[in-house]
């Protein structure tokens, strides 16, 4: 209560309000919960943007001021946001790395989450493996590592360089799919958190990292200076946890988190409870109301996303239609963008755009173009040449026979793109959770990190019915803007 | 006004030594005058350029050589009040399917501005002379019969009261019962309104009844102007005479007869 009244206080006093990230593990999003929690216990408003993206992402969101605070490893630190230039066991000397880029962090949380590589048990003792060197003397053992792990300058690149390994068999995988692909012997050697509920469940041994290839990756909280004077309180009630969470302790909160499917919010506070005597409740959002949220979220980014693809995409269908020449080159170019995977064109939105709403809307809309245009190109090259003739021999000025014959001509065709578009984009919205925008993709990749099945539903259900929603709407608009005569003549087959 | 003032009794169509390629084919060079309030019938074989002729006039290609003539006037590219005063039906017809048949035949003038009683009013008038029956003015082009359609074509191309008129085939698709009526009225409108027309048609014995004059097209070159007399009794070429001998065996109207 005292703690409460003061942080009220020192609120009104600085306005703060807190915006914790975090990464997309169920360790990273359990720990982002515990520092809002804490924080709402002292009464700073806090908010999570939670399973932002990988490290890059949430480290960028910090710098540029997205995020206030994320849960981060000593050696990642070191490694792969200081480029190696200072040791990951020497915290005084990260503590100064860090402050030139205005960054704090706090003292370890009480325990480590290593790199390490694990194996099956039964495979690891058939070879005789139980030491990272052992892996040198079997050059054909298949090894499936996380993304992030096959680029990170702390990662298999290091390993591979101290252990002179090796294998050829290399591919990147989703850590999940990693764990199922071990357990199904499709590869050999993963890796993995030494914290990870996983190693219990599918009994693997964890490698001995026994040329010290991984530096110590201590748990902490990296928070942006300028929090010790706009939320002081929410900043000191987080460093509560510094040297609160050993290792067995956090295992069995990831445990309830990935493997009880408990949710995130919930493990947190019954956490907190426990050791800290902390009785804040998490804010329990009724399922209704979350799915409503996240459905005006999810309605918001398509909407935005559509009216202004369309505004571009019709415009640029008319003179891709007019000009031949210019034509070939608008197609080529919007047809390029479609090619861009669509994680990397939101991860590339980030710097320009920051995170949350506006990447996802950016990179929506660039993907809502190429249907359009191409569309409004092919309605309006399609109108028979004897229609466009005889608009033109009435002495209908060019603006004039646009808008009296070419473009109603051409609404069938226009609309079946604005459709394929908003269907597009109500499934690729459901990237949009990546970067901090909400939707209905924030269950799903949730529920894709945790495995449970219900969290996914929770998003996917909604999603697919809002593509449905979105194609009976367009339906239904068809049956407004295609004129009348258009409509029929198709109806009774006279004209395409 | 100067222009009017210096085209006074010039052709109300003139075409001088026009070229028009599409490759090899194409049209040209043609030379062509048509007097004011004349009916001339443009015939020849399909491939001949009869439609580019008529393209060329209305400015919807430009000649790659030569000079297209208005009253006097050189046509100017993309000149829209040029246009309005040439009444076109396109081969086909062209009605426009999104559009009743009044919102075809009233398109321009709306664009236009016209008070809609005026619209209305001639809306009416065009009907009674096409004979075009009121009540389907409401209509949508695939409801209406291929002879209401041309006729809607027709009220179209005469709505803004235009000095020429250019037909591209306005009877091609008919059976010949509605093809005889159409012909019957269409005569009959030409006459009435003393309008400068240019008709295409590959049709000889439609040609006749229409035109004061022929002009036989091919490849595209004019191989003779004159009336069906003077084509039949002095073929200019082989091939005039094998044009007029290959329809005269279908019959031509008796009068027509050598
Ligand atoms: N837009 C065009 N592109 C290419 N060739 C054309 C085009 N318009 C007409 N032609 C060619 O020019 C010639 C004359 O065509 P057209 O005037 O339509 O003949 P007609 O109306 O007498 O049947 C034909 O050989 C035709 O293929
Ligand atoms: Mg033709």
């Amino acid at each position: 209560m005292g703690a409460a009244l003061a942080g009220a206080l020192a609120l009104a006093a600085t306005g703060g309000s807190l915006t914790v990230g975090s990464k997309q593990f169920g360790e990273s999003l359990v720990l982002g919960e515990l520092a809002v929690e804490l924080a709402r216990d002292v009464g700073v408003p806090a908010e999570h943007r939670a399973a932002l993206g990988g490290t890059r992402v949430v480290w960028e969101a910090l710098v540029r001021g997205d995020v206030d605070l994320y849960p981060e490893y000593t050696g990642t630190v070191a490694r792969e946001l200081l480029g190696g230039a200072v040791p990951a066991g020497d915290p005084a000397a990260l503590r100064a790395a860090l402050a030139a880029r205005g960054v704090g962090m706090t003292r370890s949380l009480g325990f480590e989450d290593t790199y390490a590589l694990g194996m099956r048990r039964a495979r690891a003792a058939e070879l005789g493996i139980s030491r990272v060197s052992d892996l040198a003397r079997s050059p054909r053992l298949r090894l499936g590592f996380t993304n992030e792990f096959m680029d990170r300058g702390d990662g298999w690149p290091a390993l591979r360089a101290r252990y002179r390994l090796p294998q050829r068999d290399v591919r990147g995988l989703e850590h999940e799919v990693a764990y199922t692909a071990l357990a199904a012997g499709e590869i050999d050697v993963t890796d993995l958190y030494s914290t990870d509920p996983e190693i219990r469940r599918h009994d693997l041994v964890v490698l001995e990292d026994d040329l010290h290839a991984f530096p110590p990756y201590d748990a902490v909280y990296l928070y942006r200076l300028d929090l010790e004077r706009r939320a002081p309180a929410a900043l000191e009630a987080i460093r509560r946890l510094e040297g609160r969470i050993d290792a067995a302790a956090m295992i069995a909160l990831n445990a309830r988190a990935e493997l009880d499917g408990v949710a995130p919010a919930r493990v947190a506070s019954e956490f907190l409870r426990a050791t800290l005597g902390v009785a804040a409740a998490p804010e329990e959002e009724g399922r209704t109301a979350r799915v409503l949220r996240r459905t005006r979220e999810h309605v918001a980014l398509v909407a935005v996303a559509l009216l202004a693809a369309i505004a571009l995409a019709v415009p640029l269908g008319v003179v891709a239609a007019r000009r031949p020449g210019v034509g070939r080159v608008v197609l080529a170019a919007v047809g390029v963008v479609q090619t861009v995977p669509s994680l990397a064109l939101l991860v590339m939105m980030i710097p320009l755009l920051g995170i949350g709403a506006r990447p996802a809307v950016a990179a929506l809309f660039l993907y809502g173009l190429l249907p359009i245009v191409r569309n409004t190109h092919a309605g309006l090259t399609g109108i028979p040449l004897e229609l466009r003739e005889s608009a033109a021999a009435l002495g209908l000025p060019p603006g004039a026979r646009l808008r009296l014959v070419e473009l109603p001509l051409a609404t069938p065709a226009i609309l079946a793109g604005v459709k394929t578009s908003a269907v597009i984009a109500v499934g690729t919205a459901t990237l949009g959770a990546l970067v901090g925008a909400g939707g209905y993709g924030q269950p799903i990749l949730a529920g894709v990190r945790l495995a449970s099945v219900p969290l996914i539903l929770e998003g996917a259900i909604p999603a697919a019915l809002l593509a449905l929603a979105a194609q009976a709407l367009f339906d239904l608009a068809e049956r407004w803007l295609v004129p009348r005569g258009l409509r029929r003549a198709r109806a009774a087959g006279a004209i395409r | 006004m100067r222009a009017a003032q210096s085209t006074e009794g010039a052709p109300a169509i003139e075409l001088r030594e026009v070229v028009k390629r599409y490759g090899a084919e194409g049209l040209g060079p043609v030379s062509l005058a048509v007097p004011a309030a004349r009916t001339v019938a443009l015939i020849g074989p399909s491939g001949a350029g009869k439609s580019t002729l008529l393209r060329l006039v209305l400015g919807l290609v430009a000649p790659d050589r030569g000079e297209v003539r208005l009253r006097g006037a050189p046509l100017r590219p993309e000149d829209h009040a040029a246009r309005r005063r040439l009444g076109y039906v396109v081969q086909g017809g062209g009605l426009f399917p999104h559009l009743t048949a009044g919102g075809n035949a009233a398109l321009v003038a709306r664009h236009l501005r016209w008070p809609e009683a005026r619209v209305a009013a001639r809306l009416g008038e065009l009907a009674a002379l096409t004979r075009f029956p009121a009540e389907a003015l409401a209509r949508f082009p695939h409801e209406l019969s291929g002879g209401q359609a041309q006729r809607v074509s027709l009220m179209r191309a005469l709505f803004l009261e235009p000095e020429v008129l250019l037909l591209d085939e306005p009877l091609g698709a008919l059976d010949p019962i509605t093809r005889a009526d159409l012909q019957a009225d269409l005569r009959e409108i030409f006459a009435s309104l003393g309008k400068t027309v240019l008709l295409v048609t590959h049709d000889l014995a439609e040609a006749v009844f229409f035109a004061h004059e022929l002009v036989l097209l091919r490849d595209g070159r004019v191989l003779q102007r004159g009336s069906l007399d003077a084509l039949v009794r002095t073929p200019a070429d082989p091939f005039v005479a094998r044009f007029v001998h290959a329809q005269r065996a279908l019959g031509l109207p008796a009068g027509a007869a050598p």
